[in-house]
């Protein structure tokens, strides 16, 4: 299975596994991390599973859903050109070894 | 109320049967021993009085609402079979539908009530809010279920959908009718659904485009027909949902999180404390009361879970409130915390079905908890407070209180 590490804002990571067609949200809600949310449970409508995508990684992402777009809008730290939902991120063998980095907060 | 543990039949020789009914007066009166024993006896649970599986862990709930090919809402969402059963009332297109019929309606749905729109109703939700404190400042003493817990959402989410003035004192009972008739055919369905002809008459009614005020949500919903996302004889429908589930649901949410204030004294300094604590502590009280206490699902194949073998066409019902305080999932489940992180519980459901009204229900939280957290230092229960029974939502009928101005 494809593991990803998630970077705190202190600079601590964690390095998890993901489980077959689960997001990157859903990896880490199942693992207790903090720093992701996930109000509205990775239905697109609350912003709080907000992440920093590693800048190498970006361009290997799906492309951004205009309701993932909107949403951005509203996040409790500042949009940055590699912000995403990390609810909207599903994880393939492609991403394995995916970098994300987590806000300050997420409301 | 036993375990027996016996295995019936070779099939589910591991699943316990109990002589349980969480649809009895005495169970709602106190369902807390219940849901421990239901947990406790196993991860999947068979109760005999009604013929159907029980979840009550946490995992096995939200494994349920997170499996929705395995486990349907089509064959409904209550202990109705709709396969085998004529519904009640014409199915709903969100609650009770599987995908990709749910995923159609359920996008129009979550367009109509999105972050972009709670933006736009917020100012007037905490307005009203702020009123609503006015009036009970006034008073000092009230009733916190009819001129808080209802009055507040009254006082507001009808206009938002765009009702007219008149009958909305139907909307409450119909309400209480949709909950009531996802139990049992016992004496609450029974005498919900005998009455109910002019509750059904009056939403039928307010359902059609030309009742709906331009701008609300019902007029919203309508608007999709015009970009061809749904029919016209669906989007009446998709208008009852909203009335159904988007009014009780909140007077129970917001007398939950008063009725736990007002225990918990320590909390609600906490929250006087730090405002910016409100939400959280609406949330929690979601979870810590669960409103919405049981969905049901009906398998679509055979399936095996946790160690349980459960056939097809069978129905399932989940334990929301159960698996919101069971301890495998959290710490200290019967403490009242509003600093816990909440999030993850099932209070709103799980997955695809997850409440589409949610933020709605949390913008109405957020402002009621914090316009009361600011003006008021103390808020004392002064009588016993009176439960109200229904097959799946848990709140009080009365809850009489005297409030300290701050
Ligand atoms: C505290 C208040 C509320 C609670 C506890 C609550 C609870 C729930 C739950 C548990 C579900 C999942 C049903 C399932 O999985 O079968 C649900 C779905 C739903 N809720 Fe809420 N709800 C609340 C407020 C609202 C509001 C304010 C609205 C409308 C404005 C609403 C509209 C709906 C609708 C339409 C669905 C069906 C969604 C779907 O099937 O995709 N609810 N709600
Ligand atoms: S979990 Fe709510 S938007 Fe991602």
């Amino acid at each position: 299975m494809p593991a990803i590490t998630f970077i705190h804002p202190d600079g601590k990571s964690d390095h998890i596994e993901t489980s077959d067609g689960e997001s990157a949200m859903q990896a880490a809600t199942r693992h207790g991390l903090d720093g992701i949310l996930a109000e509205c449970g990775g239905n697109a409508m609350c912003a709080t599973c907000h992440v920093y995508v590693d800048e190498a990684w970006l361009a290997r992402l799906p492309a951004l859903a205009d309701d993932e777009d909107a949403l951005l809008e509203g996040t409790a730290t500042e949009r940055l050109p590699n912000s995403r939902l990390s609810c909207q991120i599903m994880i393939t063998p492609a991403l394995d070894g995916l970098v994300l980095r987590l806000p300050e907060r997420q409301v | 109320m036993s375990a027996s543990g016996s295995s019936v039949s070779a099939g589910d020789a591991a699943v316990p049967h109990l002589d349980v009914d969480p649809f009895a007066m005495n169970f709602f009166a106190d369902p807390y021993p219940t849901h421990e024993l239901l947990r406790e006896a196993g991860p999947v649970v068979y109760l005999d009085k009604w013929n159907v599986y029980g979840v009550a862990r946490y995992a096995e709930v939200h494994a349920v609402l997170n499996d929705p090919a395995t486990f349907c809402s089509s064959r409904g969402v209550g202990l109705s079979d709709f396969k085998k059963e004529t519904p009640w009332r014409p199915p709903s297109l969100i609650l009770e539908a599987d995908p990709p019929a749910h995923t159609r309606t359920r996008a129009v749905l979550s367009k109509v009530l999105s972050p972009t729109v709670m933006k736009q109703v917020r100012d007037r939700f905490a307005a009203a809010a702020e009123e609503r404190v006015d009036a009970l400042l006034e008073k000092r003493s009230f009733d916190a279920i009819t001129d808080l817990a209802e009055a507040y959402p009254l006082s507001i989410f009808p206009d938002a959908l765009g009702l007219k003035p008149e009958g909305r004192e139907h909307l409450i009972p119909y309400a209480s009718l949709v909950f009531n008739a996802f139990g049992p055919p016992n004496q609450l369905r029974q005498d919900a659904i005998a009455r109910s002809a002019p509750h059904q008459a009056y939403v039928t009614e307010q359902c059609q485009r030309e009742n709906l005020a331009p701008g609300g949500f019902g007029a919203c919903i309508h608007a999709r027909v015009d970009d061809g996302e749904i029919s016209a004889t669906e989007a009446p429908l998709l208008v009852r949902s909203l009335l159904s589930a988007g009014l009780d649901t909140t007077v129970n949410g917001i007398g939950a999180a008063v009725y736990c204030l007002a225990r918990f004294p320590d909390q609600w300094q906490r929250l006087r404390d730090d405002l910016t604590l409100a939400r959280n502590a609406f949330e929690e009280a979601v979870r810590f009361e669960s409103p919405v206490q049981t969905f049901f699902r009906t398998t679509t194949r055979e399936v095996e879970l946790s160690g349980a073998r459960i056939g097809e066409g069978e129905k399932v019902l989940m334990f929301l409130a159960a698996a919101n305080r069971d301890p495998r999932r959290w710490d200290k489940p019967d403490n009242y915390d509003i600093a816990r992180r909440s999030s993850g519980h099932v209070g709103f459901g799980s997955g695809i079905h997850m409440c589409v009204g949610q933020l709605v229900a949390r913008l109405e939280g957020e402002v009621m908890l914090t316009a009361l957290a600011k003006r008021i230092a103390r808020i004392e229960i002064t009588g016993e407070p009176k439960r109200r029974f229904n097959n799946t939502l848990r709140g009080l009928d009365s809850l009489p209180v005297t409030i300290t101005p701050a």
